[in-house]
């Protein structure tokens, strides 16, 4: 039995390992991947001590320092539920079982779908929900943007530089997400923004052609060979049945990082503390570790 | 004898990098192509996988699409 068990490895789960790491606990970290959203991240300007770093690099590092102790991790691994029976917190995996004495929950978000027809269809046939990743495969191409935030603003000016033009498809009625960034959209010749517009169908035959919106009451269809929906995040919480949730689905944690379960702790963007960013999210994994830590030392 | 392993990948991927690192760790010998450098490989690679996410891995023939690694062991045999 360990410690404990951190499931995720996004910069909260990360950093939670180290301090963890650091105070002798024996720990077990469970992930579908490394990195999490930082790793998909294009460029990060705010994260404290890199002026400038990419997503992958950022997440590079994280993963070099988690590796720099002996950490067992267990990679490409989803936890598929999570409970207390006794004392005992039992995480059960597609994998997998296992048993800690404290559990991180640092599952972080995924991608929010659009689901419209052709949306699975066409997932990379043209469709992407990683435009970080993505993006260069569609160099001269003309793709659509679906989503009006900050996401979809970081990915329209990753394309900027790729595509050769790109829509933006906003459902509300002005684009959102920082100025500075709508600045640069604006500016850019080969964008177009289509507000109060809807996106009701992804067409294609064996790849996306096209997609079909919905304007001022009006059906339109518009040829593109890619689609980047960046429409915001959904909580990676569904495994975590017993835990008390907020009506977005966000893990409900106080100051200290509990949930609800004692011995349970949660940190990072699937929880509901506000704001999410990365340096948040690694500060809150901290927190998490050393309220384990000191939850372990009392019982 | 060795396979031969090419992987399709973008600079920019973080499954690429991962991808890539799992196949360094093993000392597996690959031709790593930039699809985001060289549109013709991004066809190529289309082509192959019918799909345009990346990574695609041909090991001897085998596509693979995305860093599964437990598929890649298999097709590696190792």
């Amino acid at each position: 039995m360990y410690d404990l068990i951190i499931i995720g490895a996004g910069p909260a789960g990360i950093t939670a390992s180290v301090y963890a790491a650091r105070r002798r606990m024996s720990l077990l970290v469970i992930s579908q991947d490394i990195g999490g959203q930082a790793a998909l991240s294009g460029d990060i300007e705010n994260y404290t001590g890199y002026q400038f770093i990419t997503g992958p690099e950022l997440a590079a590092k994280f993963e070099e320092h988690m590796r720099k102790f002996d950490i067992a991790v267990k990679e490409n691994e989803e936890a598929v539920q999570l409970k207390r029976i006794d004392d005992k917190i039992l995480v059960k995996t597609n994998k997998g079982s296992y048993e800690a004495k404290t559990a991180i929950i640092a599952s972080g978000k995924r991608s929010r779908e659009l689901n419209v027809p052709g949306e699975r269809e066409f997932k990379n046939k043209g469709l992407t929900y990683c435009a970080t990743c993505d993006a260069p495969l569609f160099n001269g191409k003309v793709v659509a943007i679906i989503g009006g935030g900050n996401s979809a603003l970081d990915a329209a000016l990753q394309l900027i530089k790729i595509a050769k033009h790109s829509y933006i498809i906003n459902i509300t009625s002005a684009l959102g997400g920082d100025a500075i960034m709508r600045e640069k959209i604006n500016e850019s010749e080969i964008v177009t923004v289509l507000n109060n517009t809807k996106v009701t169908a992804i067409l294609g035959d064996r790849m996306v052609t096209g997609i079909k919106i919905k304007r001022e009451g009006k059906v339109e269809q518009l040829a593109v060979q890619g689609v980047f929906i960046e429409i915001g995040l959904i909580p990676n919480s569904e495994f975590a049945k017993d835990i008390e949730k907020n009506q977005f689905r966000e893990i409900k944690v106080n100051c200290r990082n509990e949930t609800n379960i004692p011995g349970v702790f949660a940190a990072g963007d699937v929880t509901d503390v506000p704001e999410k960013q990365i340096i948040i999210a690694a500060g809150e994994g901290s927190k998490a570790a050393l309220s384990a830590f000191r939850y372990l030392a009392r019982a | 004898m060795d396979k031969i392993v090419k992987i399709y990948s973008t600079t920019s991927c973080p499954y690429c990098v991962r991808a890539k690192q799992f196949l360094k760790e093993n000392n597996i010998t690959f031709d790593d192509i930039d699809v985001s450098a060289n549109q013709a490989a991004g066809e190529e690679m289309i082509r192959k996988s019918g799909q345009m996410g990346v990574p695609v891995l041909d090991i001897d023939g085998e596509i693979i699409v995305g860093f599964d690694k437990e598929r890649i062991k298999q097709a590696l045999g190792i």
